[in-house]
């Protein structure tokens, strides 16, 4: 059996997919990641009936700009569905601007983080964040109920 | 772009020694300006309503509700619910602090619109840790709307 899927980053920028595992990897949960790079590969993942089998992550990462489908839109999908409404959603974005904060809340984003632009910031906050969401914070079963 | 107002944080919890235990890791983190302390759903609900009648300015509301799930009057549950079905104070982040571990329970709450579940530990080091941990999260890296 495949192990199951703890994050779903989903992250367009290749340099911030590496931080974000070498990040990661601090607590070791880099092995449980799965990357997406844009909205539409993160909804085919998500909305695959192999999910429902497999199981769905923990947790989401989610950038905002995205090629295809952006982030907005995604999160927006994953928070009116119930199949994936209680999977917490993780905003990591570079924008601060207050229409995208609001707009992310509005759709029922759990956390909204801005990526710090410096180096060793980002990687103690995406190192907290993964011990947060995977450790602190308690999740349902990633399997989905039958009853 | 840092402000002297670092903001409010309301604790909703009917168990007065948590409570106690709570309340001293807040202060310690200097996190927020003002720290408000609930016993009940109904009190936590009448403090939020009236600073929304008082000011229509978002920056006023608390910046995080800590909030527990099993309390007299208005439970955590209804509180939650109240909230996040309110687009004035929807956005406020809700973290419920509980000590249940049903799945159905929590699942209840993430529907509900809860911003994340944390089970308090029973262990005392272990409890202040995670609180700890807890409060820095919401206080260093989350953004809510100004």
């Amino acid at each position: 059996m495949q192990k199951p899927v703890e994050i779903l980053l989903v992250e367009d920028n290749p340099n911030d997919v590496e931080l974000t595992l070498r990040a990661l990897n601090k607590h070791k949960l880099a092995n449980k990641v799965f990357v997406v790079k844009d909205g539409a590969e993160a909804l085919d993942y998500l909305f695959s009936p192999e999910r429902v089998s497999d199981g769905y992550p923990r947790v989401i990462l989610l950038d905002l700009k995205l090629p295809k489908v952006d982030g907005l839109e995604v999160l927006s999908k994953v928070k009116s569905d119930n199949r994936t409404k209680h999977i917490p959603v993780i905003v990591l974005t570079s924008s601060q601007e207050e229409k995208d904060i609001v707009e992310s809340y509005k759709f029922g984003v759990n956390s909204y983080i801005v990526k710090p632009v410096d180096f060793e910031k980002f990687v103690e906050c995406v190192a907290d964040l993964g011990f947060y969401w995977l450790i602190l914070n308690k999740s349902t079963s990633n399997y989905e109920r039958k009853d | 772009m840092e402000s002297s107002d670092k903001g409010e944080v309301l604790l909703v919890e009917d168990n007065s020694s948590e409570t106690e235990l709570i309340l001293r890791i807040l202060k310690k983190s200097k996190a927020y300006n003002r720290i408000f302390t609930f016993k009940d759903g109904i009190s936590a609900l009448q403090y939020i309503y009236s600073r929304l009648e008082e000011e229509n300015n978002l920056s006023s509301l608390p910046r995080v509700i800590f909030l527990d799930l099993k309390m007299p009057r208005i439970d955590g549950f209804d509180v939650l619910r109240k909230i996040k079905s309110d687009n004035r104070i929807k956005h406020i982040p809700v973290v419920i602090l509980t000590s249940s571990h049903d799945e159905s329970v929590l699942r209840e709450c993430y529907l509900a619109g809860a911003n994340s579940c944390v089970i308090k530990p029973v262990e005392y080091n272990l409890f202040v840790e995670y609180i700890n941990k807890v409060v820095q999260y919401w206080t260093n890296w989350n953004k809510s709307p100004n």
